[in-house]
């Protein structure tokens, strides 16, 4: 069934295109990679805040206010660029056991994420200046929950080069 | 001369077993990119302050103390892991253009860091509490931003030669 998807997607006038120009893979790496560090400095600021390690002057909701945007924005250009990579070498990603770990870790990621801030904008809401003390175990598990995963979705995307 | 040294750092231990391991150079090469990209994305987020693009509200003397010593370990991180793949395989990467342009800008990316820290830095106390950034300021990390999306985007082209 998947090779069979695999096939057809590799088949297409698209995928063909891609594959034909040789600057195309490159470059669309290059710009994932960008938009990488982009996700990975945000959210490693972000995260360390979390556990209490770094900008301890700046609150969790100022830091989320500032943080989240650019978060989201980077993880639109990486699902452009990674959808452009997929469809040029479907065989290389898809099926590849590195990149279905790196999805199930980016699911984990997205939803450890918008599960904090609902929770950090019903404090918010209910009143509280910043996160509620009563949610700081929670806090300290959500960063080191997100910064292991960040790193885990980095690494699981370059070892899809190397693994089948 | 200096082919004689890429020679013997091949032959160097470390070297050999990179090349020789199948799993060595993948796990370097993912310390390598976790390393610039946090190297990249927080001078990024410095460069951005500088052209007055985010983080507006933040003192720019203050951003650059609280970031650059996270930028300076995951850079002395990047250079280590980024020798230990050179070494592997040095006479080849040598001789490859991606590899050459990115040491290059990676130069240039110094010079015009080391060119903001001894000229415009100096009166960031002056000019860095709140918009607008100076001309020279917009120019180093416009400089900066553009050097560095290079660096990434010859790094990557390395493998593809």
């Amino acid at each position: 069934m998947l090779d069979v998807f695999i096939h057809w997607l590799g088949a297409t006038p698209v995928s063909q295109l891609i594959q034909k120009v040789f600057w195309i893979i490159p470059t669309v790496q290059a710009v994932h990679i960008l938009a990488i560090s982009v996700v990975l400095a945000s959210m490693a600021m972000f995260d360390l805040r979390l556990l209490g390690l770094a900008g301890m002057r700046s609150s969790i909701a100022s830091l989320s206010r500032r943080f989240m945007p650019w978060l989201w924005g980077a993880l639109i250009v990486l699902a452009a660029s990674g959808s452009i990579l997929i469809v040029g070498e479907p065989k290389r990603s898809l099926g590849n056991l590195s990149f279905l770990l790196k999805m199930c870790m980016l699911a984990t990621a997205i939803i450890v994420t918008l599960g904090f801030q609902s929770v950090l904008k019903r404090d918010l809401k209910g009143g509280s200046a910043d996160l509620a003390p009563a949610h700081a175990m929670l806090a300290k598990i959500t960063g080191l929950l997100s910064i292991t995963l960040w790193v885990g979705i980095a690494v699981a995307g370059r070892l899809i080069a190397y693994t089948g | 001369m200096f082919d004689r040294f890429l020679q013997w750092l091949e032959s160097t231990p470390p070297a050999i077993a990179i090349s020789e391991s199948s799993w060595l150079f993948p796990g370097i090469e993912s310390v390598h990119v976790l390393a610039i990209a946090l190297v990249v994305g927080s001078i990024t987020m410095v460069d951005l302050r500088l052209l007055d693009v985010n983080l507006r509200e933040r003192p720019v003397g203050e951003l650059i103390a609280e970031v650059l010593p996270w930028t300076w370990i995951s850079f002395a991180v990047a250079v280590c892991s980024g020798a230990l793949l050179f070494s592997s395989n040095a006479t080849h990467y040598w001789g490859t253009v991606p590899f050459r342009a990115k040491m290059l800008l990676l130069t240039l990316a110094g010079i015009n860091m080391l060119a903001y820290h001894a000229t415009i830095h100096r009166s960031v106390d002056l000019w860095g509490r709140r918009p607008p950034t100076p001309r020279a300021a917009k120019i180093s990390g416009g400089l900066s931003l553009g050097l560095w999306i290079g660096v990434v985007t010859l790094g990557r082209w390395i493998g593809f030669v």
